[in-house]
């Protein structure tokens, strides 16, 4: 194809460089948009992420209050004023659905981005250096992989802050709540990137254009940087994706538990707490919340395969 | 070999130990102190008998002093005393530990022979329908938040179907064998769809790998037939690293077998760290933390001794 021109225009037109990187991503793309699974997750999702953005447009339109408690209006079912009906607390089901999902999404991402970031430094670190350092990091690794997590997620979670010297408000604000639930998440939730990134930068790190860029005197950092890193990002990103769905299932546990997000602010998880009483008394209730994680994390997931795929050179040849 | 067994049990030890360690430090920091609670239900009692009682509990010695005790007293089979059961922690621990393990268990065996069939049937033909269909159902149950599964299966089955029982152990006045049985059904059903996902993509990536050796290509061309090929060549190949990875899922396993217990009202492992961590049960919580995670590497263990053992090719040193 354009390949040649396009490497000769790189050598001399630096301003082309843009094109060119371009192009391996278009080619991406190309193939990512032959994945059926993949470009559906990808409408499926942003359709999510618009209906958790227009929690406070719906909210403001129909007048409402998703945080104001009315308890003689507790279970009602769907009217004009709410269209899902209202949960046990009177409150609109629907709007406290989207604003539970911007909590839901933003608590996946956010933790993803924090502990993926954790393990892409352990596993360049261990990668890199090798020796003792490798071997302790992954023997770390190989524990946290095997402890039962969520036993250990729920004592993170219950935690006396104000022992740890915060200040007592902080402790018992629902900012600590939020942030609290991301930290924990972030610091068992590396172990897989972690482990990626190792063998990866263990198979790049002997290439011949590491070699030369340190025997020309390229510092570990640089080298990290500029020539590691970016050769194995395409299997980062799917991880990184991966980890958003495992992050996002966790989170609802825990807040499902009452050991996340502290009510009244929704999440997905906390609209369920009260799960054995709404299969009685309010079944719908009881459904959707956790179908939205489902239908979220099944598109994360669907997503991550698709992006595999495209990335992957040989993934054409079957 | 027999080196590598003794170095692999002494790491696990260390491990637990450390481990001890940390969660005996974590659940220092819980919310609340022993004594205050303990002082809090007996009106009448003197900041300086409150004083008294925590020096004589050595409640003001530094952690690592407190640590050394429990430890030695924990080797000698003393957990100290449960606050919320009035019991010794292991008279709750024990029967606790036995539900888990019927919990686990037969979800475990349900999900393996499961995920064997399916993962087999999506690997005969990869890319067609079987595997599609397969492949949909595996990434669904990787996907399902396991306590909603569990409300779902609850609606159906007991809220709309009244087929089985929604909660707890027995029924009152009851609690035969098939009654016990009728209420773990749900519970069992609810933990092995769960796993079976995983474990389906497990057998599936193993077979494909497997059937593409070169010693499968012989046994077809020597007119072996299609049962022996994919069965005695393929299969037992492939569950090699099978099995490995399932053994390895023990901790995954545990942490849904707490969700599932908790959502079923069944007094295992699981609920009963839950309650005591909810209810500043200090030393129910940290014996039954423990457990789990030796319960969690001593599986490790058995995955690592079982992949030499399988796979003779392997030489563990």
């Amino acid at each position: 194809m354009t390949d040649i021109s396009a490497s000769s225009a790189i050598a001399s037109d630096p301003s082309r460089r843009l094109d060119a990187a371009q192009s391996v991503w278009s080619l991406r793309w190309r193939r990512f948009k032959r994945h059926r699974g993949g470009m559906a997750s990808l409408f499926v999702l942003a359709m999510l992420v618009l209906f958790c953005l227009s929690a406070y447009p719906l909210e403001r339109y129909l007048g409402l209050d998703s945080n104001a408690t009315d308890l003689l209006s507790r279970y009602d079912p769907p009217s004009a004023m709410h269209w899902l009906g209202t949960d046990e607390g009177g409150r609109d089901e629907l709007v406290r659905l989207m604003y539970g999902g911007q909590i839901s999404l933003f608590v996946g991402l956010l933790a993803t981005v924090i502990g993926g970031s954790l393990g892409v430094t352990l596993g360049l670190i261990a990668g890199y250096w090798g020796g003792r350092v490798d071997s302790l990091l992954m023997r770390i690794t190989d524990c946290v992989i095997a402890l039962p997590l969520l036993p250990l997620l729920i004592v993170f979670a219950a935690l006396d802050l104000t022992k740890l010297g915060f200040s007592s408000e902080f402790a018992h604000s629902g900012a600590a709540g939020f942030w609290r639930i991301i930290v924990i998440i972030a610091v068992v939730d590396w172990t897989a990137i972690a482990r990626l990134v190792r063998a990866a930068t263990l198979s790049v790190k002997e290439r011949d254009y590491v070699l030369a860029a340190r025997a020309s005197g390229a510092g570990a950092i640089y080298l990290m940087a500029k020539h590691i890193l970016p050769n194995i990002v395409t299997p980062i990103i799917v991880a990184f994706t991966l980890t958003v769905g495992r992050v996002i299932l966790l989170e609802s546990v825990l807040s499902f538990l009452g050991f996340g997000i502290v009510p009244p602010t929704p999440s997905w998880g906390n609209m369920l707490n009260n799960a054995q009483e709404l299969v009685t008394t309010a079944p719908a209730l009881a459904i959707y919340p956790g179908l939205l994680i489902f239908v979220t994390v099944i598109a994360v997931n669907f997503l991550g395969d698709g992006m595999q795929h495209a990335f992957d050179p040989r993934s054409d040849r079957r | 070999m027999g080196g590598f067994i003794l170095r692999r049990i002494g790491q696990t030890l260390v491990v637990l130990l450390v481990m001890s360690f940390i969660i005996y430090g974590l659940i220092g920091l819980m919310p609340g102190d022993p004594i205050d609670i303990m002082a809090a239900s007996m009106p009448g009692v003197t900041p300086e008998v409150v004083a008294k009682l925590k020096a004589i509990y050595g409640l003001d010695q530094p952690l690592l002093l407190r640590y050394w005790r429990w430890l030695m007293a924990a080797l000698q089979g003393d957990l100290g005393f449960s606050r919320t059961h009035s019991q010794p922690v292991l008279e709750v621990l024990t029967p606790a530990l036995w539900q888990t393990c019927k919990l686990m268990l037969s979800s475990f065996f349900l999900s393996v022979a499961a995920a064997l069939a399916l993962g087999l049937l999506s690997a005969l033909r990869p890319g067609g329908l079987a595997d599609s269909v397969i492949g949909l159902f595996a990434f669904a149950g990787i996907s399902v938040p396991v306590f909603w599964l569990a409300l779902v299966l609850i609606l159906t089955f007991a809220v709309w179907l009244h087929w089985l029982p929604a909660s707890g152990m027995s029924n009152v006045g009851d609690g035969g064998f098939v009654d016990q049985l009728r209420h773990l059904v749900l519970p069992v059903l609810t933990l092995a769809l769960a796993n079976t996902g995983q474990f389906t993509r497990y057998v599936r990536a193993a077979m494909i790998e497997t059937l593409r050796m070169d010693f499968i290509r012989t046994a077809w061309a020597k007119g072996a037939g299609a049962w022996r090929v994919v069965i005695v060549h393929g299969l037992r190949n492939a569950l090699i690293p099978v099995v490995t990875i399932m053994a390895l899922s023990f901790g995954t396993l545990f942490s849904g077998a707490l969700v599932t217990e908790t959502m079923f009202a069944q007094q295992g492992m699981g609920k009963m760290i839950y309650d005591s961590i909810l209810s500043n049960d200090f030393n129910l919580a940290l014996s039954g933390l423990l457990f789990a995670t030796l319960v969690t590497l001593l599986s490790n263990l058995a995955a690592d001794l079982a992949y030499g053992w399988l796979d003779p090719r392997i030489t563990l040193k």
